[in-house]
Order: structure tokens, then sequence, then C-alpha cells
């Protein structure tokens, strides 16, 4: 199977600080599901926002989609995050925007006609079942329907990887477990899938998903089938 | 579903109306001095139309026979000459009244030797001093003025003032980008986090620089609008009050329709000036971004 991402001894640290990450080497295959575990501090944002291209690595090589995304030119980066979903931990809803214009942003950005934007974006605010506030603004909401509109927003334009950054972290267990199967419905049609999260019940839930676990900057491996999890079980 | 500017991702609702303002002093006051310029540009063009091609022959001789007969001499060989369209002697009681304010009575005395004119019109291709030659050959104590020498200063006066008219629309033209850069500055942090969640969604630079453009450009389209018309009504009252002082010499510093068409242009023009200069600063600010 084919490498979407590929991490090769990738070093992180913010400023002059020390490492936040160190020696980080992992691939993802196209089309798997992930889950990126490890205690807070651990380095899990850091390492998504690598994947997400929101951060430049101190060292090592980054390849995203068969190219080096290390010395990607400036130029081509809105090519590639219109690529990759990104469902962020402080979710970073533009505010005096609606539900419905927040979900609809990907899509604007990429140029989608007018026409074809209500559509989708109908169709994803039922599925984070948030109908009923499509025209709210973010303050208005609650921190777990700002999640679904965030995790909304992510997966409508079907990238060709999401990342979601603990996106299960406000809403309550059953909201949790149908997110999580959205998650699983757009992994089904081809997305790579990376969720960090604490949350092991949601963990357990996708048993042929990989597991990537972080501590203090380093990725653990302990079974050697999370170094390249492409191995067993696919 | 929604109002296009209400789905906009940038709240520019806010804070608009300061840069709206400046505009509109801005333009107010490049209006106001476009037009200034404009008109003595077109004073020193009607003062060149107008005095070009003219000469004064003035004989000076006591003895008024003498005088006679050298103008009468004068006139026959003038329009005899290539070089001259109309020749006319300028008659002696028109003199007198010009004389009169410093002359008083006696300037209507008969027996005051006064110096004979003759007023000349250049033909098109006429050379003034082939005229002049013409003349000394003839009456070799006669001089020529030719009358764009004697408003010369005038004309430089006006000219002076064009000039520092245009620098001064360049120097507004140069507060207004300035003016406009430090806007994108601060509307770029201002927006900092939406920008960066655009950035994270694969927008543009240019896709976020159009946000700000756009804005701006309206802004400064609005006030601009505004100061114009401010600028144009004062230019019409100041040029009624002109008019009204019927003074031979500024009756010429007046404007042209075409005048009034680049002054109207002037909002649009510092419109594009904006546009262009709220696009340069975003995009190198952003081009120092990730
Ligand atoms: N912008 C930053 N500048 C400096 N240090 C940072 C920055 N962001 C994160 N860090 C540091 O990097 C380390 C890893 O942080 P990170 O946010 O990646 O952890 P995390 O695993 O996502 O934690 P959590 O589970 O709490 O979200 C932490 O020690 C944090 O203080
Ligand atoms: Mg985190």
């Amino acid at each position: 199977m084919a490498n979407i991402v590929q991490f090769e001894n990738v070093g992180l640290r913010y400023d002059t600080g020390a490492e936040v990450l160190s020696d980080i080497s992992f691939t993802l295959g196209t089309g798997a599901f992930y889950f990126l575990t490890g205690s807070s501090g651990a380095g899990k944002t850091s390492l998504l926002k690598l994947l997400y291209l929101a951060q430049r690595p101190s060292r090592g090589m980054i390849r995203l989609f068969g190219e080096d995304a290390v010395t990607l030119p400036r130029k081509r980066l809105p090519g590639f995050r219109r690529r990759i979903g990104v469902v962020f931990q402080d979710f970073r809803l533009v505010p005096h925007l609606s539900a419905f214009d927040n979900i609809a942003l990907p899509l604007r950005v990429a140029g989608v006609p007018e026409a074809e934007i209500a559509e989708p974006v109908g169709e994803m605010l039922a599925w984070v079942g948030l109908q009923e506030r499509t025209h709210a603004r973010p303050p208005t909401l609650s921190g777990g329907e700002q999640q679904r509109v965030a995790i909304a927003r992510a997966v409508i334009g079907r990238p060709e990887i999401l990342v979601a950054d603990e996106p299960t972290g406000n809403v309550d267990p059953d909201m949790a477990e149908r997110l999580l199967h959205l998650f699983e419905s757009l992994n089904r049609l081809g997305t790579t899938v990376v969720v960090a999260t604490h949350d092991f019940q949601l963990i357990s839930r996708i048993p042929r998903a990989h597991m990537m676990r972080l501590d203090k900057g380093r990725l653990l491996d302990p079974t050697g089938s999370l170094r390249h999890p492409a191995g067993p079980g696919l | 579903m929604s109002t296009a500017a209400a789905r906009r991702p940038l709240d520019d609702r806010r804070g608009l109306g300061t840069m709206a303002w400046i505009m509109a002093v801005m333009l107010f006051l490049t209006v106001l001095t476009g037009a200034i310029g404009l008109a003595t540009a077109g004073g020193t063009r009607a003062l060149d139309r107008q005095l070009a091609g003219r000469l004064t022959v003035q004989i000076v001789e006591p003895v008024a026979a003498t005088r006679s007969l050298a103008a009468l001499r004068l006139l026959q060989a003038l329009r005899q000459s290539h070089d001259v369209a109309r020749a006319a002697a300028v008659d002696r009681a028109r003199l007198a009244a010009l004389l009169e304010p410093w002359l008083g009575g006696e300037a209507a005395d008969a027996d005051l030797p006064m110096p004979a004119l003759i007023d000349v019109d250049l033909a098109p291709d006429g050379e003034a001093e082939r005229v002049a030659a013409l003349v000394r050959s003839i009456a070799p104590a006669a001089r020529v003025d030719a009358h764009a020498q004697w408003m010369a200063p005038v004309r430089r006066f006006l000219l002076l003032v064009t000039w520092l008219a245009a620098g001064l629309v360049g120097l507004m033209a140069l507060a207004t980008a300035a003016v406009v850069l430090l806007a994108a500055r601060a509307g770029l942090e201002t927006h900092r986090p939406t920008i960066e969640v655009l950035h994270m969604l694969g927008s543009t630079d240019v896709q976020v620089a159009r946000l700000f453009q756009r804005r701006i450009a309206l802004d400064t389209l609005g006030g601009g609008a505004v100061g114009t018309l401010a600028a144009l009504a004062t230019v019409l009252v100041l040029g009624q009050r002109l008019a009204g002082l019927d003074s031979g010499l500024l009756d010429r510093v007046t404007l042209a329709p075409g005048d009034w068409a680049v002054l109207v242009l002037l909002p649009l023009a510092f419109a594009a000036l904006a546009f262009f200069a709220a696009r340069v600063a975003v995009l190198r600010a952003l081009s120092r971004t990730l």
C-alpha cells in the first residue's frame, strides 16, 4: 500500500526552546485509520501541526502526497492544505460567521460555485445534528456544538487526509460515537484519518485502526506494529 | 442563504468609517489642489495663446512730424512683410486714455510728446526677430516689445503654482498610500486568527489580500466621493467669486470641461492606488508567515 505520509527523524523545537518532538519516524498508509495518543503535553498537537503544514520541522524529513513537505515553496502550501481537513483542538471557528458559513468556508476557499454550496453544507449540518443552529454564530454555540461545526468544516471538502485533534473532547458519548462514525464513513471513502485522543473507549470502537503513542516528544513503538502500522491487520 | 456581506470571512463592518473619513479629507484636499493646478495651467495656456505672436513697435521721437513720418513708413513696411499678419497704429486718443492714470489731464494735451505705437500680429510662421530687424532698418530709434515678454513674470508665477499643485497632489497620493499601508497592517493584526484559519483551509495570499483590497478600495471610493463633491462645490464658489472680481488677469484662470473630468477621475485614481497599496502591503506581510 502506498504511503501518503512519511516522517523520518523529525525534530521540532519552538523558537530556541528544547525539542518538543524528537526522532519521529513513521509512515501513514493511504486510506488507513490512525489514533494518536499520549499524555497531555506529550506533543500530539505539535506532531499534527507538522502534518497539516502549520509548522515546519526543525530537522528531519517529511514527505506528504509523495513530495518533500519540508522544502515545499510557500506558494504551493494552499494546494496541499486543501487536500487536508483539520479539526483544531481549539476549533478555530470564524466568530462572526454563522455555523453554515463556517462549514462552507473550505468550499468557498476552493472556489466552489455558490449554487453548489447549500446542499452539501445542509447535509453536513444534518450529520452533526445542527440543522436548528444553521444561522447561529460560534459565540452563541455550546462547546460541543462548536466542536461539531469544526468537524463538519474539516470533512466537507472530502479531504485526502483528515487530521482531528481531540475531536470528541466536548461532546457526550453518544455524539462522540456519531462523530466517530462520520470519520469512519469518510475513511471508507478513501480518506486517511488521524485522530488524536485520550478516549480509549473511542479507540476500541474501531478495531482496524492503528495506534501511535507519543511520550515526552518521542513516538513509542512497543509492538513494532506502531512504527509502520500498515504492517499487520491491513 | 446569506448575504454576501454576512459570509465574508473578515468582519470588516467594524472600523468602517475611519478610513472613509480619512479618504474624504485626502480627496477634498487633492481635488482642491488639483483644481488650482489645472486652472493655473489653463491660465498659462490662455496667456500663451493670447500673447504669442503679438508685438508692439514704439517710436520715441520728440518731434511730432518726424515721429508721424516714421510711424507711417514703418506701418507700410510692416504691412508688406510676410512675417506680419496685421499691423495697426494705436491711435493717440486711446494712448492718452491709457496714460491718464499716470499723467492726469495732461495726457489729453495734443502737444505732449507721446511715443507712436504700432500693434503687430505676427503671421503664423512669422519671426519676431526678422520683424525687429526690419523695424530697425527703417527707424533705428524704434523699440520692439514682444507682449509675451511683459507678461513673463505673471506666466512664471502661474507656472510655479501649477507645479506646486502637481507636487502637492503627488504628496497627497503618497500619504494616501502610506495610510492604506498602515491600515492594511493594522487590519492584518486585528484579523490574524481568522487569516491563520483561512490559510489552514488553503486560502492563497491573493485570496486573503482580496478581502482587504475590496474594503479599502470601497472606503476610498465612498469617502473620496464625499471629499470630491465638497471640493468641487468649493471650486465652483471660488470660480464664481473670481469671475465677480472682473480682473483682467485672473479671468483666464478657469477650468475647462476636460479639467472637470480630470477632477472627477481623481477619486477613482486614488481608489485604484489604495487597492494596489493594500494588495502590496498584505502580500508582503503574508509572505513572512508560513
Ligand atoms: N507555540 C508553542 N511555543 C512554545 N512551546 C509550545 C508551543 N506549543 C506547544 N508547546 C510545547 O510543546 C509541548 C507539546 O505540546 P502539545 O500541544 O503538542 O502537546 P499535546 O500532546 O497536544 O497536549 P494536550 O493533550 O494537552 O493537547 C508542550 O510542552 C508545550 O508546552
Ligand atoms: Mg494538544
